[in-house]
């Protein structure tokens, strides 16, 4: 609990940036547009159409969406960009709707005794308009306010820090504490906005200079305090860090953490982490140098990136992803870490043993007799379709689980078999055994630690030093790192010092 | 002076108001009369432009009302509303000063303005400066909304049943006020209203209209003397009828 709370001061910072950023955006687009709307008629039909859209999409999906974008127009397509845009776009429906409703809603009679008194458009929308809406207006920014801070937790995958960090890699490594801190700290920051707006309001409204002054004073000071911080991260004087990033399960916090140790160990570089990004963002990112560096496996560029279906041998595929990613990409390969985490076929020890099965070959005369596990999409995978083909693999049943349960429903014979990875500690930590892929039907996915081209250009030292973790890290290794955090309760990081001082010695 | 020619105003293919002529001299009151929705507002509100006329012309001084900016235009004629229309987050004082203000008068003349003004329609400036307009009585609401059309010393008033909500006898002393200050400042004004008696009291003339259309123009005694049609005729009768009324239930309650 301690080491997470050690993380809030940054993690809030950042999630403040976003929040307060991305608020006042909003703010400044849909205002002076709904205002708009209500003057020039046919404005309002569309603007309140195109952002009631925007809100359709799913939030996670809008966030992602903007990282092709952004690298299509060649910005900085993770990290705080993508979620400030994504964010921003979010909070205009409630602010531009009320905004609408809300000087839509005034009293006719009182906007012709505006005119009746002497007022041009500009005063009767400033001084009768806009202050007798402003109750609603205030309402739609404190559903906006509350909203974004919500949303915000979920830039993570776009690699821009946030109390979402804590929820993303909590849930992954099954460290709840982290999960609770990040939740409880988002709802009380969204609660303590909120109540900011409102106090603002009610000063506003009532009149009461103290109160106004108050929360206008905190409001300046956190927006201060936001663009002062952010400026400060962008300007920062030094080295620019090393961007490390890390896809969203337990095996990649590990690894990003060794990376990270690793790297500030040998050369000293200032390092940041972007951790839970999604699988493509992940390696746009890289292409798009935005992310320095982060391990994949051969098996998902060759299937995923490059779009290969056949299957070669560990050192094929390994020579045929290395010269795509060179080619297309710039990306090198700076040390392939000497285990793979590929999709496997597991068995409970006991029952190989008593069914004398060592290999996947000795599968289909029992088949019909067996029932499977998967994860969500191994079912529909090509590694699957190839074991069934080049094994002539027939079962009597295949269920469809959760991965974090598929162990447990082995170890407790619920099922015969099921898709473990290769790298997973629950393999050895619940008796399992994995079946020998005798025939080669299941493409290699060797572990590699791919770098940007900009690395390679901008500190040659760095790669070098990544280079001396070629072959360091056998499966058996791996999956006890992944145990530590998966069942032992460790943090990624303690894991990765302890690896890293195994090393040394 | 204002000059009302051949003024109509339709709404679909009903005629509000229809081909309107008149003429307000200058320091004049005109009570303009009819029934209920004989068109009195809307003629009201062309005067300053609220409505635009569908054909004719309003002229005020001689000048062409559509040829001026409609907010200047505004602030040099006072208007109090048939619904008052308070502004809900402004002050009473505000909504007084709220003319004076946009001509750009100094804080200290607003305040002081403001003050005279509360005393004229007999409401304490002390109690009542700070109130918001849902704090007050309908009666004192209408009587903020007078003074707040008296704010800016306008010329020109438009006076859309300003008294209506008022007890009698405060009723009688705010006519008798505004009868001075009218005298005083020389103000030309359009006085809307259904009693019979203040439209004797108050007016110069009256203006009868009846659905859209004026039926007679007079002073009162002309209007006395020789009514145009029954409907004239009977209005005019009003308040001697009500005095019968009034005297015949009185007489009846002392013989029983
Ligand atoms: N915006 C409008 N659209 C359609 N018809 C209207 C509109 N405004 C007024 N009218 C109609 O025009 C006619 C005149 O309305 P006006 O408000 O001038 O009546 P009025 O003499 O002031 O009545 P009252 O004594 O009840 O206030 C009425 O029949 C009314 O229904
Ligand atoms: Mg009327």
């Amino acid at each position: 609990m301690n080491e997470q709370l050690a993380l809030l001061p940054a993690y809030l910072t950042a999630h403040l940036q976003l929040t307060l950023l991305a608020l006042a955006a909003s703010a400044a687009v849909s205002l002076p547009l709904g205002i708009a709307a209500t003057r020039v008629r046919w404005l309002e039909q569309p603007a309140l159409a195109i952002a009631a859209v925007i809100q359709t999409i799913p939030s996670l999906a809008l966030l992602a969406v903007m990282v092709p974008i952004l690298a299509t127009l060649q910005l900085q397509s993770i990290g705080f960009l993508p979620a400030f845009i994504g964010l921003s776009l979010y909070g205009i429906l409630p602010i531009l709707r009320n905004t609408v409703t809300g000087i839509a809603g005034v009293d006719p009679a009182l906007k012709e005794a505006a005119r009746g008194v002497g007022m041009t458009p500009a005063q009767q929308l400033r001084q009768i308009e806009l202050p007798l809406a402003m109750p609603t207006i205030v309402a739609g920014l404190r559903t906006a306010t509350v909203w974004t801070v919500g949303m915000a937790t979920l830039s993570t995958p776009v690699g821009a820090t946030s109390l979402g960090n804590y929820i993303f890699t909590g849930l992954q490594t099954r460290n709840f504490a982290a999960v609770l801190v990040g939740c409880v700290a988002s709802a009380v920051l969204a609660l303590l906005l909120d109540a900011l707006v409102r106090s603002l309001e009610v000063g506003v409204r009532d009149r009461r200079p103290r109160l106004v002054k108050v929360a206008a004073a905190v409001t300046a000071a956190l927006y201060l305090y936001t663009v002062g911080s952010l400026a400060g991260s962008l300007v920062g004087g030094g080295d620019r860090p090393i961007s490390i990033g890390a896809k969203g399960f337990t095996e990649q916090y590990v690894l990003a953490e060794l990376l990270t140790q690793w790297i500030e160990q040998e050369t000293g570089q200032p390092t940041a982490q972007r951790q839970s990004l999604g699988s493509i963002v992940a390696f746009n990112a890289l292409a798009a140098g935005d992310v320095d560096v982060y391990v994949d496996y051969s098996g998902t560029v060759w299937a995923n990136v490059m779009g290969q279906t056949g299957i070669g041998s560990r050192a094929e595929v390994r020579s045929a992803v290395a010269q795509y990613l060179d080619e297309t990409h710039g990306i090198q390969i700076a040390a392939t870490l000497g285990f793979e985490n590929a999709y496997s076929v597991a068995m409970r020890n006991e029952d190989a043993d008593r069914l004398g099965i060592a290999r996947i070959s000795d599968l289909p005369p029992l088949g019909l007799t067996l029932s499977m596990g998967g994860d969500l999409e191994f079912f529909s995978r090509p590694e699957w379709t190839a074991i069934e083909e080049v094994y002539g693999l027939r079962l009597a049943e295949e269920r469809t689980m959760d991965a974090g349960l598929m162990y447990q429903a082995a170890a407790e014979g619920a099922v015969d078999l099921i898709s473990a990875y290769t790298t997973d500690g629950r393999i050895t930590a619940y008796g399992l055994r994995v079946l020998d892929d005798d025939r080669g039907a299941i493409p290699p996915y060797d572990a590699l630690v791919m770098v940007s081209d900009r690395l390679v250009e901008e500190r040659p030292d760095v790669v070098e030093a990544l280079g001396r973790l070629d072959g360091r890290i056998d499966v058996e290794a791996m999956r006890q790192m992944n145990l530590a955090v998966d069942e032992g309760g460790e943090n990624p990081a303690t894991v990765a010092t302890e690896f890293l001082r195994s090393l040394a010695r | 002076m204002i000059e009302l020619r051949g003024l109509s105003k339709r709404y679909g293919n009903r005629l509000a108001v229809a081909e309107l002529s008149l003429e307000v001299a200058k320091g004049e009151l005109l009570v303009l009369l009819g029934g209920s929705g004989s068109g009195k507002t809307t003629t009201l509100k062309m005067i300053n432009r609220l409505i635009e006329p569908t054909s004719g012309s309003v002229r005020l001084d001689g000048d062409d009302v559509a040829a001026l900016t409609p907010s200047d235009l505004r602030r040099r004629i006072g208007y109090a509303f048939q619904q008052v229309g308070l502004f809900p987050h402004l002050s009473v004082s505000e909504n007084i000063g709220v003319t004076p203000s946009l001509l750009g008068w100094s804080p200290d003349q607003i305040r002081e303005r403001v003050d005279t003004l509360l005393r004229l329609v007999e409401l304490d400036p002390d109690e009542m400066r700070d109130r918001r307009p849902d704090e007050l009585s309908g009666g004192q609401q209408q009587r903020a909304g007078v003074a707040r059309a008296l704010a800016a010393r306008p010329r020109v008033m438009l006076l859309d049943e300003p008294f209506g909500a008022l007890d009698p006898l405060t009723r009688q002393r705010l006519q008798d006020s505004f009868i001075r200050i009218r005298r005083e400042l020389g103000v030309t004004a359009v006085f809307v209203t259904h009693d019979m008696t203040e439209a004797l009291l108050l007016g110069d003339r009256i203006a009868v209209l009846s659905e859209g259309r004026m039926v007679q123009i007079g002073a009162p005694a002309e209007l006395m003397r020789a009514p145009a049609n029954d409907y004239v005729r009977q209005l005019l009768d009003t308040p001697r009828r009500e005095a019968a009324l009034v005297d015949s239930l009185l007489s009846t309650e002392d013989t029983a």
